[in-house]
């Protein structure tokens, strides 16, 4: 599904050159359900950017679902984003004058869905993320958890093959993480792909795989057991 | 392009975001408002200006000269200087010969008009001193007179019969007659003789020395009745309406003094009064003011535009964030910059539109109160529709070009730097 070689980024601010990522090799294959771990700065959500073509690489290969991704312009990109990938990010990104219904109707406008059946479709996703009677609210009427459903609801509607979630649970307490969780398993027990960006361990364990990036470079690789969410939940 | 101009999700999409930002949206659509509601009011009261000058002058050939005689001033041809002058009929077919762009020449004889005693006329147990005209059926070619229903203007048959008929005034009317009186038909005295009348004029402003006393009788019977033979005292004259009239007035005054036998030089020989010229200067004045408004505005327009452009910026700037998200999920460059243009022109074109309604709401308030005023030159302030759609487009694709600016700068970035925007 995701094939990356030698991939590098660096920022530049005046003088000072960072290197971010500096080589990374790395491998997802369909249905997987991968953590990255690491410290803060270590370029974790560098990397999920650049998969999710939010951002480019400095050098390095790409291959997303045997296309490769190079010098892409902005309308494949686009394009791209919306057929084969899905986000979550920390900081939910809603719209706020739309309502969750209307939040998650977004992607299928851009993929010229008709209103009817993207109403439909999108009140189908808020129902299997738990919040079909909230469809008609605005996000500041929503706590954190029901916006992260949200979300999460947003980025499954047009049907990715990778979910890309970076710090899906980092505003969340860990109830409500835990919960969310458990909605992310099932979502990959669909057959979707997911990438997760966390530094929560007890997170990373409840995906099959576990990557730890350090310095720019992925310093571990590993498969565990996942654990299911909803033995937490009740 | 145009599919997403006919989708109604576009306008959904469109309508969301002008709800969201009321105060963007108030501000853009005040400056375009203000800036076409100026235009309409400017442009349309100054052609109303025009539209009033010209009315002032609408009873009379707006290419209309007079001459008249004087004294000569310089010696020639072995008459002395000071010499007085009379222009004489056969001078009418002279000048209409050797002046070709003349169209009309109307020899005319009067008394009461330039001092002296007026006729003295009399009705029944009435009486008045009134000034008398001799004319010519054409003068009506050249200063129309509104005669009322049922009379006449004097015509050919009265110049070939020496007939004793006459126009009287709308005042002489109201001096002579009882009021429920019809004069058609009746007899006044002039000067001891009997005229019939054949007509009544309506007193008309603008352009002249006469008024609503005037006696009109034909040019052979004043001729006649007061002994004055050939005598002329003016010519009233019209030129073809493509004639420079300072031209004419010149060949007109050359070919005079050539038939008197007056110095050349001599510009005291004959006198005259040019209304083209008249008409000509306050024309240039009001059209002058007509330009004045188109290009304030214009001005007022294009300071719309870009404060249009302005907001719009600002906007795109507050919204980098909305559209960062967007673009994250699958809006291409073009939806976000068709989605920033549609909504500039759309925003535009309703406040544009309600502008224009505004503007001619005003000129139709301007329109009535100065209706019944005659005297104020002041009529039908239009702004022709044309004018308008230009005003409206130029507004609509300037504001364009200008969220063109900002569109581009949405798209331009990387969709993470928009997202990490505030
Ligand atoms: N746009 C940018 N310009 C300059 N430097 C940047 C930019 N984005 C990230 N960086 C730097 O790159 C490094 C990696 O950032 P990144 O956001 O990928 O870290 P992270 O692993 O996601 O950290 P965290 O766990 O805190 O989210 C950091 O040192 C950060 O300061
Ligand atoms: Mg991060």
């Amino acid at each position: 599904m995701i094939k990356i070689k030698e991939l590098h980024k660096s920022y530049t601010m005046g003088q000072n050159t960072l290197y971010v990522l500096k080589g990374i090799d790395f491998d997802v294959r369909e249905g997987e359900m991968v953590a990255i771990m690491g410290s803060s700065g270590s370029g974790k959500s560098t990397l999920l950017n650049i998969l999710g073509m939010l951002d480019t690489a400095d050098s390095g290969t790409y291959i997303l679902d045997s296309n490769p991704i190079k010098e892409l312009d902005e309308t494949k990109a686009a394009i791209y984003r919306n057929k084969f990938l899905g986000f979550v990010f920390q900081s939910f990104n809603l719209i706020s004058y739309k309502t969750a219904l209307e939040n998650v109707m977004l992607p299928l406008y851009y993929q010229k869905v008709n209103r009817k059946e993207r109403q439909a479709r999108a009140q189908n996703f808020l129902e299997q993320v738990g919040l079909g009677p909230w469809a008609s609210h605005h996000p500041n009427e929503l706590s954190g958890g029901q916006k992260q459903r949200v979300a999460i609801a947003r980025a499954l509607v047009s049907e990715p093959k990778v979910l890309l979630a970076d710090e899906p649970t980092g505003a969340l307490d860990s109830k409500t993480s835990y919960e969310l969780m458990d909605v992310l398993q099932k979502i990959n027990d669909t057959g979707i792909t997911l990438l997760i960006v966390t530094h929560e361990e007890d997170i990373a364990k409840m995906c099959k795989r576990i990557v730890h990036l350090r310095d720019g470079v992925i310093v571990e690789d590993k498969k565990v057991k996942q654990v299911r969410a909803s033995s937490y939940v009740e | 392009m145009f599919r997403a101009l006919f989708d109604r999700d576009t306008w959904q999409e469109i309508f969301g975001s002008i709800q969201k930002n009321k105060l963007r949206t108030l501000i853009t659509v005040i400056g375009v408002l203000w800036g076409i509601f100026i235009y309409i009011t400017l442009s349309g009261a100054s052609k109303g200006l025009d539209n009033g000058f010209e009315r002032q002058f609408e009873e009379v050939a707006i290419n209309s000269l007079f001459v008249w005689a004087q004294n000569t001033s310089i010696p020639y041809d072995g008459f002395r200087t000071g010499r007085n002058m009379q222009l004489k009929l056969d001078d009418q077919s002279y000048l209409m010969q050797r002046v070709p762009q003349l169209q009309y020449v109307a020899p005319r004889i009067a008394r009461g008009v330039f001092g002296g005693d007026g006729a003295s006329v009399k009705r029944g147990g009435k009486s008045g001193a009134y000034a008398v005209y001799g004319d010519f059926p054409i003068l009506v070619k050249i200063a129309s007179k509104d005669i009322f229903d049922g009379g006449r203007f004097l015509n050919q048959a009265d110049m070939d019969n020496q007939r004793k008929v006459c126009v009287i005034g709308e005042r002489t009317q109201t001096e002579l007659f009882e009021k429920d009186e019809d004069p058609i038909g009746n007899y006044i005295q002039i000067d001891e003789m009997y005229f019939q009348v054949v007509g009544i004029h309506k007193f008309s402003g603008g352009g002249g020395f006469e008024n609503d006393s005037d006696i009109f009788i034909p040019f052979t019977t004043y001729k006649k009745v007061y002994n004055t033979g050939d005598n002329v005292d003016w010519f009233a004259m019209a030129a073809y309406d493509n004639a420079d009239v300072v031209a004419v007035e010149k060949d007109i005054k050359a070919a005079l003094k050539v038939k008197h036998r007056v110095h050349p030089d001599d510009e005291f020989a004959f006198g005259s009064f040019n209304l083209g010229e008249v008409f000509n200067r306050v024309k240039g004045f009001s059209s002058g003011m007509y330009f004045l408004s188109l290009i304030v505005g214009i001005a007022t327009i294009l300071a719309g535009v870009i404060g249009i452009g302005n907001i719009l910026l600002i906007s795109v700037q507050e919204r980098t964030k909305e559209l960062g998200i967007r673009r994250a999920l699958g809006a291409t460059p073009r939806e976000v910059r068709m989605q920033i243009i549609i909504e500039s022109v759309f925003l535009t074109l309703i406040a544009g539109i309600i502008g224009i309604i505004l503007g001619s709401f005003v000129l139709a308030i301007i329109n009535a109160m100065t209706a019944d005023n005659s005297g104020f030159p002041y009529a039908n302030p239009t702004v022709p529709i044309k004018f308008i759609l230009i005003a409206l487009g130029l507004m609509v694709g300037l504001g364009t070009l200008i969220g063109l600016i900002p569109a581009q700068r949405a798209v331009s970035i990387k969709p993470i730097d928009a997202l990490r925007e505030e």
